[in-house]
């Protein structure tokens, strides 16, 4: 099977936020960046587990500059066959997903996987974009993913249950938690991340449809009111009268 | 100039996010709301008293988010809207991605109150920062965030009218459905109140205390991530990072040190209660109330009290 891993650049969760050039972009001095948890734990993982029962390839997509490199080498170190990185700077969600889906159209993948959202944007918008762009199929926060043949089925979080599904031939999937386990890379994984192929692609002419005109910190928190242990009682009367909210 | 909303029913009502979303339309003051409802009807749905003047009614069945994408379309297209408004819920945001690139417009997703101009505000890096979101397109995509609007009655006459479009077919078949709750609790994402709790709980048998004050509250149960790993509790209530994401009115952390990946996931919460042995847990630096004491002793006190109210 031929599978595709959209994978995005998160800082750490750790980071600390700030912004720059008039609160209109996130400030990346000092901070750390990872494979976006939803990407590297559920859906990549998985892609490279369901490759190494069935046979085939896992290549992981990533629209970034160079800054990316070092995240898609990870992903190379936990079982990616290959990478492909379109070298884009993009600032919003539909520019990334026509960028994939312009990439992907004529490459006939089986399944295409994303993470149910990134750590930063906090979306869930580019998978469901891609199965737009690409007419396929889209399957939403996937929690797991048997694949026989032609068909495919899954489990996937659906308003205050799980549904079952199956789809026939080529879909798009997010992954969410139960999909897989986290893989820490082995050293023979991170060696041969080195020398497997990144290829480095140009962007197609997307222009993005929304701009951010500013971010904004949250104002600091007040201090946090202590209730005796011995009095708990005393907080049901605060949350009753003084916070009005029971 | 109108706006339409795609709002999910059950057994013929709007759902309580359905409500709130056709509440912000209504509040938005761009033009008349129509409501799209694809499945069960009965009247209006109820969709009067949060000011639809129109629902248009498809009674055929659409299960896939393209197949509703496309319904969508045909339904903003018939209406002339210049704002279409989904649940940031998992339906809404498998299909108004979809919707937004079908009519090459800009989307934003999990707006958390009423837009300044042409700008929406959401939430940004797990609740660290919010943007300000300009759209760039003479139709907009918007997905709200549950329970951060809040349902804003406002009586109005409403008109149905039966709705059809070519919607293709469906491609992702449904086998089975199992739900996450029996004792018909309110899914964390949409819930006003939540009961959590972690490992100071010591063990899966000590739950009934957490529980315990969660039915005292009418509120759902959640967890920490180590007890929905160790198995203690369905994978299904983990919160923070990883996990669901929730927004209540109240969130009430028993034994959970507050780790900054489980911050992330229940930060936007506007009343923090927080009850740990340890006075340096880093979960007080977040919380509006706290606690420091033992789960064990606390816990019944409160739900004692919640009772006597």
């Amino acid at each position: 099977m031929k599978l595709l891993v959209c994978i995005s650049k998160a800082p750490d969760t750790t980071s600390r936020i700030s912004f720059t050039d008039g609160d209109k972009r996130f400030d990346e001095s000092d901070v750390q960046f990872i494979v976006n948890p939803y990407d590297e734990w559920y859906a990549l993982v998985r892609a490279v587990e369901l490759v190494e029962a069935h046979g085939g390839s896992v290549t992981t997509i990533i629209v970034g500059d160079s800054t990316c490199d070092p995240i898609v080498r990870k992903a190379l170190a936990i079982g990616a066959t290959d990478a492909v990185r379109i070298d884009a700077s993009p600032t919003d969600s539909s520019q990334v997903a026509r960028l994939i889906s312009n990439y992907a159209l004529d490459k006939s993948y089986d399944i295409i996987f994303t993470g149910k959202e990134t750590i930063d944007h906090n979306s869930s918008a580019v998978p469901a974009m891609i199965a737009e762009c690409m007419d396929l199929p889209y399957v939403a926060f996937a929690t797991s993913i048997e694949v026989e043949g032609q068909v495919s089925t899954l489990h996937c979080e659906s308003g205050g249950g799980t549904n079952n599904v199956s789809v026939t031939g080529a879909f798009v999937l997010s992954a969410s938690k139960g999909m897989a386990e986290q893989r820490i890379p082995n050293m023979r994984g991170i060696m041969s991340a080195r020398t497997k192929p990144l290829a480095v692609v140009a962007p197609s002419e997307v222009t993005p449809t929304t701009e951010v005109s500013k971010f904004t910190l949250p104002p600091a928190k007040g201090d946090c009111v202590m209730v005796d242990a011995d009095n708990a009682a005393d907080l049901v009367r605060l949350l009753r009268e003084e916070a009005k909210i029971i | 100039m109108s706006v339409l909303v795609y709002i999910q029913t059950l057994e013929g009502k709007a759902t309580k996010a359905g409500l709130e979303v056709a509440s912000f339309a209504n509040k938005m003051n761009a033009g008349d709301v129509t409501a799209l409802v694809a499945g069960s009807l009965s009247g209006d749905g109820e969709l009067g008293s949060v000011g639809v003047s129109k629902v248009l009614h498809f009674s055929e069945s659409a299960t896939d988010n393209s197949q509703l994408s496309k319904l969508t379309h045909a339904a903003a297209n018939s209406v002339n809207a210049s704002t279409i408004l989904f649940s940031g819920n998992i339906e809404g945001s498998s299909v108004a991605p979809r919707v937004a690139i079908a009519m090459n417009s800009g989307y934003v997703a999990g707006v958390t109150c009423l837009p300044e101009g042409k700008g929406f505000t959401r939430n940004v890096y797990s609740g660290k920062a919010t943007a300000l979101v300009n759209v760039n397109s003479e139709v907009c995509v918007i997905s709200i965030t549950p329970n951060s609007f809040g349902i804003k009655l406002d009586e109005c006459e409403s008109a149905v009218e039966s709705f059809s479009a070519e919607i293709g077919s469906q491609r992702v078949v449904i086998n089975g459905f199992t739900p996450t709750s029996t004792d018909g609790s309110v899914p964390l994402p949409e819930a006003e109140r939540v009961v959590s709790a972690g490992r100071g709980l010591k063990g899966p048998e000590n739950w009934g205390i957490v529980e315990d004050l969660a039915s005292a509250l009418g509120a759902t149960t959640a967890c920490s991530r180590p007890v929905g790993d160790m198995g203690w509790r369905p994978h299904h209530e983990h919160v923070g990072q990883t996990g669901v994401t929730i927004r209540p009115d109240l969130y009430i952390a028993c034994g959970i040190s507050g780790a900054i990946q489980h911050l992330a996931g229940v930060n936007q919460s506007k009343v923090i209660v927080v009850i740990n042995t340890d006075p340096e847990a880093p979960f007080f630096k977040a919380a509006d109330y706290g606690i420091v004491g033992d789960v064990f002793d606390v816990l019944p006190k409160i739900t004692e009290a919640i009772k006597e109210l």
